[in-house]
């Protein structure tokens, strides 16, 4: 591992690197605490503006943030789509709401448990000022809608119950079926509103409309729909179309199509399962849409390999557009070679230009219109390979990195074990490989010292260390430990800011 | 506190519920709407209940819903068409919210009271209503706008007019695709309002725009409108302008575009007239079934038929027929299933020489084809090629089909094939049928499933309506009369319904005769369900048979059941003996 020395020069041409600052955190543990498994951050997602932010939780909960550095209010919504922030100051933002998106279910005709955990989360297009989101676990995805609404507090009714007691047989408990009219017994109630019934010309001037008023609102997380029984496997992406209205989700096996408005049928467009379950010997492990591109969708494999399947040419997608993948380098084959291939996440750059890939290795930076090999590699944990069988037994090799594109495309970042995540320069000639931990120090790694072996104990140290008493370390001194493996991250679509997670600890950092 | 008068009770309860937490009670209110305005009066209705509502558009969308259905027809509570304007702010609230189904019946309502309001009207309340909504900050307002240009521009006067078009043009290029989508869907109907001149210019450069849109979403919709738009231009101005592009289309990389056309073309035909069809779209057609995608095929191949109507046989032979030829070999059993579908309907178009020296090979290849759906789809459209040519061509290929088909091991096929069997029966004859089907009808009388059984009854039914009692008499009632003593009570049951079924077929006689020992008789099995099927038959056959064999066979029999062990027996019995007493009675 070379983030180190690295990071003090670099060339004029490249943009320069960055300095990461620590911005804010949520979810923080004080020394000592035991995280619950519920409460670990599973997914993180910020929408198209960057101005929300939501992360799942293996508990099945959702949480959203919202930016409080910029005041949009007022400003016309067409007007923001287009509207670039000011840089200067960087984003804040504050705990808007949560809400449960998942429950643990049990499937009882296959015998299985159904985790609650949040497997992904995808922004769909705002509307009217509400917000709109799909959740997905191992089986189920969720449409859901987080509305302001207002706090009603209704007076000036036709009946007052307090009142109205005393009128002997209208609203009293002892005769329900008057207040329940309308719902409980509307036969009996109605028969005197039939036609036949006549009201006066002028109407009748005694009933009058409830007067409503309200002061405060309050968020209110609805489920729209639920896009269930589609997947024979488990869930590990979704992705929404340029077009609005359409999605796709993806199992290990397949790739299913669907339409927002339409939860009870989804069109498969990728089945990979072969005829006999013996001969499998590859799986989806991600699946992405084209940001612009309706037609265009790319999925990766566990042998490493990007296919992007092109969905005018058939409806059937069962034969790639293209294919990415990097050829074997003869003699180096070992036993993980293919564990290590497996591609965890990929992600588009915004342009759509670009993709890019996570294995456990490596980031790789793909040009679309090259499959030759990729434009650039970035070693992560090339420390880690004389440690392989380790990792291989304590099933670490199977940790599923994701992997984000900065909005303008000239950076990339992953995430590592220790809490440590790494950014790199990938605009040509850039030599930028920061790496950071998810602490309120994040730099702290790098003027680490050989000579200082290992971390002080102290309050921003807040590595939970379980099992392996003692973390290994690796040539340049620094500590890795198995056990906190940073896995979800995301960069913000129009600045540099970086949200990762942290076990349950929401780590957020600007440049 | 106001006294609220006893008949009052209901409406002011109905009321108040406008606001309850119970959304069950809300919707039931807003379902009464109408009432609560008569109720208020149309004064109070317009000044109070209508802005009340206007203010209630953050309610769950199923009260959204109800509302924006409510106010469609509300124009004779608010104080007639002069009134109809205060409508409207509450349906321009509804039609920018966020789900779809509560923007669409917004949409609807608006064009309902639109299209009844004067004219002055809707200029000044209505046509300024679609603008705003066309300018809406959210997509969602945008949307909406879409579908009320069609009832805002006739009446709007000229400089209006140009300015509606250029919004509309303005939409069909909007940011969000689910504007243009909504702009390509109601392209027609706002074209269909347009004068002539603007047609060919504005529409046409709308038309042009949505097609070249880069969302294959909006291209789609806009082949979905080329058939409307087409037959609202001069047919020349069509051939200029929507050939070429059907043409293009017909050639989209996009399969699902070419599965629109596909689907489209038999109505641009129609459009563009008989001789460019034959130049032009023939050759896309026949491309379209050349497909290389299985879905486009399937759509292409359901049109067949539709689509050789509208050419001479001569064309239809030389140029679809060949590609009908290979569809019938299709690798896509959904393709050779969709052609099996319509195929038939080709042989009155083609004529009597043409179906037997061409059709019949491609019949005979289908009926043998390995995929049930692809046999069931020939059979069941046997009548349209009888009239054509006879069924004895057929009949040699067709029975093994039949055969097969019976005894297939989905249940569903044997279903489907049991359904078609009185259509066989009139189409084959009494002699074909007594030779090779009469044992399969039997059989699947004795079927294990319960579906497949009842069928059967209901097919020895049919068939007994279709050749006559005496036939029946003959072929059907002794061989099902014998199956009332296979051991397993199911089947008895079977033979149970199926005597109900026959009896008001064969008439009074011929039940009393043959059918009604035999149910008497099962009244002594052993199992109840037999028995209370007993009685439930007997209570059937009351109406059909005298009244003297009612006292003399049916009641004895039913107060012998009604005297049972078995609490369901006596139930059913006391049923039956109930109808008896009524028949005396009338």
């Amino acid at each position: 591992m070379n983030g180190g020395d690295e990071v003090a020069a670099a060339p004029a041409g490249p943009p320069q690197s960055l300095d990461w600052k620590f911005s804010q955190v949520f979810g923080e543990r004080t020394a000592g605490e035991e995280v619950q498994e519920v409460d670990i951050i599973s997914a993180i997602e910020f929408d198209k503006t960057g101005d929300h932010l939501a992360t799942g939780d293996r508990g099945g909960r959702v949480v959203l943030f919202e930016r409080t550095d910029t005041k949009d209010h007022g400003v016309p919504r067409r007007d923001l789509e287009r509207m670039e922030y000011p840089i200067g100051r960087h984003p804040e933002f504050r705990y808007k709401t949560e809400f449960q998106s998942h429950e643990p279910e049990f499937d009882y005709l296959k015998s299985l448990e159904i985790e609650e955990k949040i497997n992904k989360i995808r922004w769909c297009q705002t509307a009217n000022g509400a917000l709109f989101l799909l959740s997905t676990n191992d089986k189920t995805i969720k449409f859901w809608k987080v509305q302001e609404k207002k706090v009603k507090k209704i007076s000036d009714m036709n009946l007052d119950p307090s009142k109205a007691v005393g009128n002997g047989s209208i609203a009293s408990s002892s005769t329900p079926k008057h207040c329940l009219a309308n719902g409980g017994s509307p036969d009996r109630s109605y028969n005197y509103l039939g036609n036949d019934f006549s009201f006066p010309p002028g109407g009748l001037p005694s009933l009058r409309l409830p007067v409503v008023t309200s002061q405060e609102t309050n968020l209110v997380a609805r489920c729209r729909r639920v896009y269930a029984h589609a997947h024979d496997y488990h869930i590990n992406s979704v992705s929404n179309n340029s077009d609005g209205e359409t999605f796709i989700s993806a199992d290990d096996l397949r790739i299913n199509l669907w339409n927002l408005e339409i939860s009870n049928q989804s069109f498969n467009i990728v089945d990979v399962k072969p005829a006999n379950m013996e001969d499998l010997t590859e799986v989806i492990t991600s699946a992405e849409f084209h940001p612009t591109h309706c037609n265009t969708l790319a999925y990766s494999s566990s042998k490493g390999s990007i296919r992007v399947i092109d969905l005018r040419q058939s409806a059937l997608c069962d034969s790639h557009a293209k294919l990415f993948e990097e050829p074997e380098a003869p003699g180096s084959r070992s036993f993980f070679t293919e564990i290590i291939a497996s591609i965890s996440d990929i992600k588009f750059a915004r342009d759509g230009r670009y993709i890019l890939s996570r294995d456990y290795m490596t980031l790789k930076l793909w040009d679309i219109n090259m499959d030759s090999g990729p434009v650039a590699t970035f070693q992560v944990h090339e420390y880690l390979r004389p440690k392989l069988c380790d990792l291989y037994e304590n099933d670490s090799i199977f940790d599923k990195f994701e992997c984000c594109l900065s909005g303008d495309g000239l950076r990339v970042a992953t995430g590592s074990y220790s809490n440590l995540f790494r950014v790199f320069g990938c605009a040509p000639g850039s030599t930028e490989a920061t790496t950071l931990e998810a602490s309120k120090n994040p730099m702290r790694r790098q003027v680490q010292t050989p000579s200082r072996p290992s971390r002080s104990l102290s309050s921003i140290t807040r590595v939970v260390r379980r099992g392996a008493e003692n973390p290994g370390v690796d040539a340049n001194g620094n500590a890795f430990d198995f056990t906190t493996k940073l896995l979800h991250l995301a960069w913000h679509p129009t600045e540099n800011s970086i949200a990762c997670a942290a076990a349950n600890s929401l780590y957020m950092y600007y440049a | 506190m106001s006294m609220i008068e006893e008949p009052l009770y209901p409406i002011a309860v109905l009321i108040d519920e406008l606001k309850n937490e119970d959304i069950q009670l809300r919707l039931n209110s807003i379902r009464r709407l109408s009432t609560i305005a008569r109720a208020l009066g149309e004064e109070r209705t317009r000044k109070e209940l209508i802005p009340f509502l206007s203010e209630n558009n953050d309610d769950d969308d199923e009260v959204l819903l109800a509302m924006a259905e409510e106010l469609g027809v509300f124009i004779p509570y608010v104080g007639g068409v002069e009134y109809a304007n205060v409508l409207l702010p509450p349906l321009e609230t509804l039609c920018t919210v966020e789900e779809t189904c509560v923007r669409d019946k917004a949409v609807e309502s608006l064009c309902r009271i639109g299209a009844q309001m004067r004219e002055q009207d809707l200029v000044e309340y209505f046509i300024p209503l679609v603008k705003r909504l066309a300018a809406g900050e959210w997509f969602t307002a945008r949307v909406s706008s879409c579908g009320l240009f069609h009832i805002a521009y006739p009446s709007a006067p000229e400089a209006l007019k140009t300015e509606l078009r250029a919004i509309y043009s303005q939409l069909c290029q909007d940011d969000m695709p689910m504007v243009r989508r909504s702009a390509a869907t109601n392209l027609g109907k706002f074209a269909a309002t347009v004068e002539a001149p603007h047609l060919k210019v504005d529409i046409m450069s709308m038309f042009d725009d949505l097609t070249h849109d880069d969302q294959d979403s909006v291209r789609l919709l806009a082949v979905e409108g080329c058939a409307a738009l087409g037959k609202l231009l001069e047919p020349q101005d069509c051939v200029a302008h929507f050939l070429p592009v059907i043409v293009n289309f017909s050639q989209d990389k996009s399969w699902r575009v070419r599965y629109m056309v596909a689907n489209q073309l038999y109505e641009l035909c129609e459009a563009v007239g008989p001789e460019p069809t034959r130049s032009e779209l023939v050759p896309a057609y026949v491309r379209l079934l050349r497909d290389n995608e299985a879905e486009v095929r399937i759509a292409a191949a359901g049109k067949v038929t539709k689509f050789c109507r509208i050419l001479n046989p001569e064309l239809a032979i030389q140029h679809i027929l060949p590609c009908v030829k290979e569809l019938s070999t299709d690798s896509s059993q959904h393709v050779r299933s969709a052609l099996a579908s319509v195929i038939m309907g080709m042989a009155p178009v083609l004529g009597k020489d043409a179906t037997i020296e061409q059709l019949l090979p491609i019949f005979l290849s289908l009926l043998k084809d390995e995929f049930p759906d692809v046999r069931l789809n020939i059979i069941s459209k046997l009548d349209q090629v009888n009239q054509v040519i006879g069924i004895d061509l057929l009949s040699q290929s067709l029975l093994p089909a039949i055969v097969e088909l019976a005894e297939d091991r989905h249940w569903r096929v044997r279903l489907a094939i049991i359904e078609y069997i009185p259509l066989l029966a009139s189409q084959l004859g009494v002699g074909f049928f007594d030779d090779k089907l009469g044992a399969l009808c039997m059989q699947w009388l004795k079927d294990k499933v319960y579906s497949i059984r009842d069928a059967a009854a209901n097919n020895v039914k049919r068939l007994a309506e279709e050749f006559g009692p005496d036939w029946a008499m003959q072929h059907i009632v002794p061989q099902v009369l014998d199956m009332i003593n296979n051991p397993h009570y199911l089947y008895r049951m079977t033979i149970l319904h199926a005597i109900s079924l026959l009896a008001p077929v064969m008439g009074s006689d011929i039940t009393c005769s043959k059918l009604l020992p035999v149910v008497i008789n099962a009244s002594k099995d052993r199992v109840p369900n037999i028995k209370f099927n007993v009685a439930k038959v007997l209570q059937s056959l009351i109406p059909i048979v005298d009244q003297s064999v009612v006292e003399k066979t049916i009641r004895p029999c039913l107060v012998e059941l009604s005297e049972d062990p078995d609490v369901d027996v006596r139930f059913f019995a006391t049923q039956a003996l109930e109808s008896c007493n009524q028949v005396m009675m009338s």
